[in-house]
């Protein structure tokens, strides 16, 4: 009976069938592809639940233990899928407990849809139970929203919905339906949304722009290329390596752009920004020509705008035109879809290889790998490392795992000691530093690329944000890894502590339970590591796991993460220790 | 930088649903620019709404507002003008006592010189209607702040540009492609 249902969905549009609202929110999810959802119920959704039991056979919903990890989890399904995710929740506190993961997809560029459920509608404005003003609360946050009140506006609402989150630079969408209208009939019609009249998703290629672009890179002795999420948003993976390729041009990401490139291609030279590596951010005040690739100079990439680059000129692809000009002033912008810009880019570039440039690179390389990345790594001092564990993690994997990082000194270290292959690997919250992101998060990648090896990585102060999603993590069987890298600390915080406000130690030591005995109180698998000799083993058993795995591991308490752009300074001012 | 704050007039053109002048105003308060005026109507094309909006900026952050305004999705088009550009208005009311009219000979010169209109008169209060610029207004208010005003009000700018603004051309090609 409910593949009749289903059949009827996908083959009969012009006929329309008399069904509930909330049927018909289910429907067009399904029409969307929607395999997998995340939530959790209450009074003003119920009828959406009700219908999410009759097709569980069509769409799974999953159960998070806290409306912040639905909003995570759907995010992280998001980013390492490309596909738009999707998070339920009931009137009020459900709704606003959505609010700091629509944020996060906010300002990271990440599509989402939620459906948020909504007091009936004769009640709005009366302070009814449960209601709030949930589309006044998420206006800031999302790039569209909108309330409905009619069981018939819900199709079209619901195509907009997803047409507007998946289009052009992407972004969550936040949809509130009134309890009469999940209650009320239509007839219904599911149509896609092919266009909305006051939107231009994605601007036309301005192909002059794109030749004044390649005369300059042409005419460049030291170019450099940094590139952003924008790559991979805008599956632009292969496009950009045959640009970087043919150009010899060194080439840097921001963190959320990384993995676009493998993490091992010869003309990768590593990460920019506040902890980023040492040549690239140096180098940024020396080279000639910056070409700027689906990136938005986000003040932590930049450091001071005041000395960014000053020599350079700047080159912006970019999807986004309120980007253009916003923070650095650019000399030429190329306006579009970087696939269709770089691939019009391309045949116009001279074959290059820029050795003696790329020669500064390795060399800058070499000093921060002595001062720095050796003992990261290879530490031999008696206290365990964030560097070594991502070195065991990454032998294990062969830099072929999804890496989803919480926020911290460890998600530092996770992004630029990760070993990336493959693209979309890197999943951690960028722009909005939400600390609690990763465990959930992991529970959405795992879900939507169950091939995939996808290991969580984590402080031992944002594990404790959302730890009970172990409970998401038990009941479906999500064979995520997760290593929580316990330093006692609020890491970052303490660096700062120790580095700008002369050690005092604010509310940042952290006195922690026996993460092992909570993990297996979920019945999850856990092993503690406090000696170097232990770790080689239980990394290896942990990714040797079939199923969910929770390793601790005891590092030194007091570390920082090098190199570091003290904030306000100056990129090439980044200090080695 | 030290660029110079004048004041724009920002022309917005945009679908009329609810929630949309939250979504512009909010782009405004984030960046701590405070609103002179707001003006919203129905433009010259059916079905979308103008936004006449005037703020005190420099123009590099006129630039950056009317980006960030014309990303919201239900935004058609937006513009920046200077007082320059445009041809612009506003709007106000007075209500005074009626017994003034015959008592004080001279508010019937100041009505007269100042091209304000009579709404309405009747035994107790006459209402006094004006549209000009704002020095206009102002000069008018405190004449009659002299004899005592019941009541006051002054709508925000309205104002056309110089130059085209292609909207229905922008409309039509879209329907185009569809």
């Amino acid at each position: 009976m409910k593949t009749e249902t289903a059949n009827k969905t996908q083959n009969v549009t012009e006929k329309t069938e008399r069904i509930t609202g909330s049927e018909a929110i289910i429907r067009c999810l399904i029409a969307e592809g929607v395999d997998i959802l995340y939530g959790y119920p209450g009074g003003a959704i119920m009828p959406v639940y009700d219908e999410l039991y009759k097709f569980k056979d069509q769409i799974s919903h999953i159960l998070t233990r806290h409306e912040q990890g639905a909003a995570h989890a759907a995010q992280g399904y998001a980013r390492i899928s490309g596909r738009v995710g999707v998070a339920m929740a009931t009137s009020g506190p459900g709704a606003t407990n959505l609010v700091t993961g629509i944020a996060d997809a906010q300002i990271d560029s990440t599509p989402l849809v939620c459906i948020t459920g909504q007091v009936a509608s004769h009640l709005l404005g009366s302070d009814a139970f449960q209601e709030t003003d949930i589309v006044g609360i998420s206006t800031p946050v999302t790039k569209w929203n909108c309330q409905v009140t009619k069981a018939s506006e819900i199709p079209e609402v619901i195509a907009k919905a997803f047409y507007i989150a998946k289009s052009g630079r992407p972004g969550p969408v936040l949809i509130d339906i009134t309890k009469d209208a999940q209650f009320g009939e239509l007839d219904f019609k599911y149509e896609k949304c092919k266009g909305v009249r006051s939107y231009k998703p994605v601007p036309d290629t301005d192909l002059e722009a794109v030749a004044k672009a390649a005369e300059l890179i042409n005419n460049a002795k030291k170019p450099f290329i940094v590139w952003g999420q924008g790559i991979i948003l805008g599956k632009a993976e292969e496009q950009l390596k045959a640009v970087v390729e043919k150009t010899g041009i060194p080439s840097a990401w921001t963190i959320l752009g990384a993995s676009a490139i493998p993490t091992s291609h010869p003309l990768n030279v590593g990460m920019v920004g506040m902890h980023g590596n040492y040549a690239p951010n140096v180098l940024t005040n020396e080279c000639d020509v910056l070409i700027a690739i689906g990136m938005r100079f986000d003040d932590r990439v930049t450091g001071n705008l005041n000395t960014y680059a000053k020599q350079a000129k700047v080159i912006h692809f970019e999807i986004d035109p309120a980007e253009v000009d916003k923070n650095v002033k650019t000399d030429v912008a190329v306006l579009g879809d970087a696939k269709l810009s770089l691939t019009a880019l391309l045949p116009l570039l001279n074959t290059n290889t820029h050795s003696e440039w790329h020669q500064k690179f390795k060399d800058l390389y070499a000093i921060e790998f002595e001062k720095i990345i050796k003992d990261d790594i290879s530490p031999t001092k008696d206290g365990l490392t964030m560097g070594e564990v991502l070195k065991e993690i990454n032998i294990n994997t062969k830099g072929n795992a999804a890496i989803v990082s919480d926020v911290g000194q460890h998600q530092m270290i996770a992004c630029r000691y990760s070993e990336f292959n493959i693209t979309k690997s890197n999943i951690t919250s960028g722009g909005l530093g939400t600390m609690g992101f990763a465990l959930p998060a992991a529970i959405g990648a795992k879900m939507a690329a169950p091939d995939r090896e996808v290991v969580a990585i984590i402080g031992d102060g944002g594990y404790q944000m959302t730890i009970q999603e172990l409970g998401t993590i038990f009941q479906n069987k999500v064979p995520v890894k997760i290593v929580v890298l316990n330093n006692e600390f609020l890491g970052m915080v303490r660096q700062w502590q120790q580095l700008f406000f002369d050690k005092r130690y604010a509310s940042t030591e952290m006195t922690n339970p026996d993460f092992v005995t909570i993990a297996k109180g979920y019945y999850i698998e856990g092993k503690r590591v406090t000696k170097r000799d232990e770790l080689a083993a239980a990394v290896k058993e942990m990714i040797a796991s079939k199923d969910a795995y929770f390793l601790e591991v005891c590092v030194e308490k007091e570390d920082n993460v090098f190199p570091m752009i003290p904030s306000g300074a100056s990129v090439s001012d980044i200090r080695l220790s | 930088m030290n660029e110079e704050i004048k004041s724009f007039t920002i022309s917005v053109y945009t679908e009329n649903n609810i929630g949309l002048l939250n979504r512009i105003s909010a782009i405004f308060q984030r960046r701590h620019i405070n609103i002179e005026s707001l003006t919203t109507s129905q433009s010259e094309i059916e079905s979308v709404n103008r936004f006449v909006i005037v703020v005190n900026i420099t123009e590099s952050q006129a630039i950056k507002v009317v980006k960030q305004i014309e990303k919201q999705v239900e935004a058609l088009k937006a513009y920046y003008h200077t007082d320059e550009d445009t041809i612009y208005t506003e709007s106000c009311m007075f209500k005074i006592k009626s017994d003034l009219l015959f008592e004080e000979p001279q508010i019937q010169n100041i009505i007269k010189d100042s091209n304000a209109r009579i709404v309405t008169v009747n035994k107790k209060f006459f209402v006094l209607e004006k549209s000009g610029r704002r020095h206009e207004i102002e000069l008018l208010r405190r004449e009659l702040n002299v004899f005592g005003i019941m009541q006051f009000v002054r709508s925000g700018r309205i104002a056309v540009t110089k130059e085209e603004m292609k909207i229905s051309e922008m409309l039509s090609a879209f329907n185009n492609q569809l």
